[in-house]
């Protein structure tokens, strides 16, 4: 059976759910097997077996951490020919896609960034030109090489579980030396909120929010939703830069985008056009948000989105 | 210096953009220099004038890939102030994908590169059709250069370079050694517009057409039959209409809950 393998980066003390979803993907296409960087804790290699991996790779350097990606991308082609695997899946995070970039160019194999699905015969889907098209698109050589968004796989244990073998692999030094060093690195103070990219629920807030985010942020804590913001509110300074969703900030595609006081200009809807359900509240009538929103409030946000939080909140009890 | 900045010809997304012919490619009409890599050509226009600009011997060089109406992302670029221009061009190239692409244009680097050779490439983040953010790593793998993605500041000393990078959770320093490939983000500068003198000075500029034999390309390697990956249907996404629309009469809050839990949301 076709070798899949599945990289892994750094998990802590247990998989993230984007990292059990490529592990269930895998599964749909081969025999399951991982590329680990970092420590294996013991919570970790329990999922691993639960989750039916035949082998575990780990790098024979421990300091793949102090450098951008080429290190990791050489451990990683090393690992991929050790194991011959035929199928490489990887996160779709910015630095899970520079490492196919350069393992891509390292294994001759092509990539194919931001899956949402693989169909057995190795055909994977996409959304293309801000979710204007959706492609079909395959790889033509021996190895293929895939960053999958995450929420598009529901995680599901193998029916049997494995015992992994494990197995080191040498890093090739000349990627080290051309590597850049990471010289200082600072943790942001945790907002508790998801991750936008990865979140099922957004609540966004624009120009209409006159620098109070208030509003949107209590609604999407109400909701366990992450905070999204127009281009127009981070250039205002009203929020951090990582917020902006749209053309030239995250694309996303949540379940319900909740969009507030965003008129809805096309960069703006280019970041989020793909979500399932699409709410908006703006007091202009005519704010071109309103030709895509699935539910429209022509109001004042300031009114809106406090009574909603609080009707939630009862809802919720 | 020699600073060598990308910048590509891409759909304006202004317009509706649209996929067409066997290997569904973009439709370029309406095309326009990718918003991201003016950030990129700014940020070599400042190292240049930090340095003493032109006169001091630094180049910015603006390099596109693409066909015939590709040259305006060059000429665009030697408006806002870059110094000489290259447009790669060939019929064999349609099609590429992001692992071609990148061949094609670290041969076009390594051919600028003879005699005196290139010190910096610095392109956009991303660029606004295909999305990919490949590029920058895979040509910095063909070059055996290392990569500063993402950088939202950038510093040269010498033969170090210091970029900042922020990501959702860190944010990062690091440094690599010149030459290298960078790309920046939209974060690092405030582009300029080209002034009349610039447009002026554009019209004296160099612009030099380079085809896959003048750089050594196999034309095999690139276009359709070069690329890795192949794109066998692609389908128009249906455009979203507008459902229910609610003017706020004192209990639009109520109703927006009331949606979502009709839409088992809450």
């Amino acid at each position: 059976m076709a070798k899949v393998l599945v990289f892994i980066d750094n998990p802590g003390d247990a998989l993230k759910k984007s990292s059990l979803e490529l592990l269930t993907l895998a599964r749909s296409l081969g025999e399951t097997v991982v590329a680990l960087n970092g420590d294996l804790n013991s919570g970790v290699s329990d999922e691993f077996a639960e989750y039916g991996v035949t082998a575990v790779y780990r790098p024979s350097s421990q300091d793949l951490d102090n450098y951008l990606v080429a290190p990791k991308a050489a451990y990683l082609a090393a690992a991929v020919e050790a194991a011959g695997a035929g199928t490489v899946l990887l996160d779709n995070s910015p630095e899970g896609k520079e490492i196919a970039a350069r393992l891509g160019i390292r294994l001759g194999a092509g990539v194919i960034t931001d899956v949402v699905g693989v169909d057995a015969d190795g055909t994977a889907h996409k959304s293309v030109l801000a979710g204007s098209y959706t492609t079909a698109s395959r790889v033509t050589t021996p190895v293929a090489v895939l960053t999958v968004k995450a929420n598009n796989v529901t995680p599901e244990p193998a029916a049997s579980p494995s015992t992994p073998d494990a197995v080191t692999v040498e890093v090739p030094g000349d990627s080290i030396a051309t590597a850049a060093r990471i010289t200082d690195r600072q943790q942001k103070t945790a907002t508790g909120r998801p991750d936008l990219t990865d979140a099922r629920i957004v609540v966004a807030g624009g120009r209409g929010l006159d620098g109070d985010f208030g509003p949107v942020e209590q609604l999407a804590d109400a909701l366990g939703a992450a905070v999204g913001a127009s281009r127009a509110a981070t250039d205002a300074g009203w929020i951090s830069h990582d917020a902006q969703v749209g053309q030239t900030g995250k694309t996303v595609s949540p379940q319900l985008y909740i969009s507030a006081g965003i008129s809805g200009a096309i960069q703006q809807k280019a970041g989020m056009q793909t979500a399932k359900v699409i709410v908006a509240v703006n007091k202009d009538a005519e704010s071109p948000v309103f030709e895509i929103a699935d539910f429209g409030i022509i109001g004042d946000l300031f009114d809106v989105l406090p009574q909603a939080t609080e009707e939630i909140k009862k809802r919720k009890g | 210096m020699k600073i060598i900045v990308l910048v590509k010809h891409v759909p304006d997304a202004q317009f509706d953009r649209h996929l067409n012919g066997e290997g569904y490619t973009t439709d370029r009409d309406e095309s326009i220099l990718s918003e991201l890599d003016e950030y990129a050509l700014e940020a070599g226009l400042q190292l240049a004038e930090a340095r003493g600009g032109s006169k001091a011997g630094n180049q910015v060089i603006a390099l596109s890939m693409g066909p015939a109406g590709a040259v305006n992302a060059v000429k665009k670029s030697l408006q806002m102030g870059a110094t000489e221009g290259f447009h790669l061009t060939d019929d064999a190239l349609a099609g590429s994908d992001a692992a071609a692409t990148s061949l094609a244009l670290a041969a076009a680097i390594r051919h600028i590169g003879t005699g005196a050779p290139v010190d910096l490439v610095l392109t956009g983040m991303a660029s606004t059709d295909g999305e990919t953010s490949l590029v920058p790593a895979q040509l910095a793998e063909r070059l055996g250069l290392p990569q500063v993605t993402f950088a939202s500041s950038l510093e040269l000393d010498g033969g170090r370079l210091t970029a900042r990078r922020d990501a959702d959770t860190y944010s990062e320093t690091v440094e690599a050694s010149l030459p290298a490939v960078v790309s920046v983000t939209d974060q690092i500068n405030e582009p300029r517009y080209p002034n009349f003198k610039g447009i002026i000075a554009a019209k004296r500029k160099s612009i030099t057409t380079l085809s896959l034999a003048d750089v050594g390309v196999d034309p095999s390697q690139v276009g359709r039959a070069g690329s890795w990956t192949t794109v066998t249907s692609a389908e128009e996404r249906p455009p979203r209409t507008a459902g229910t629309i609610i003017t706020d009469e004192g209990d639009a809050g109520i109703k927006l809950v009331d949606f979502l839990a009709a839409q088992k949301l809450l």
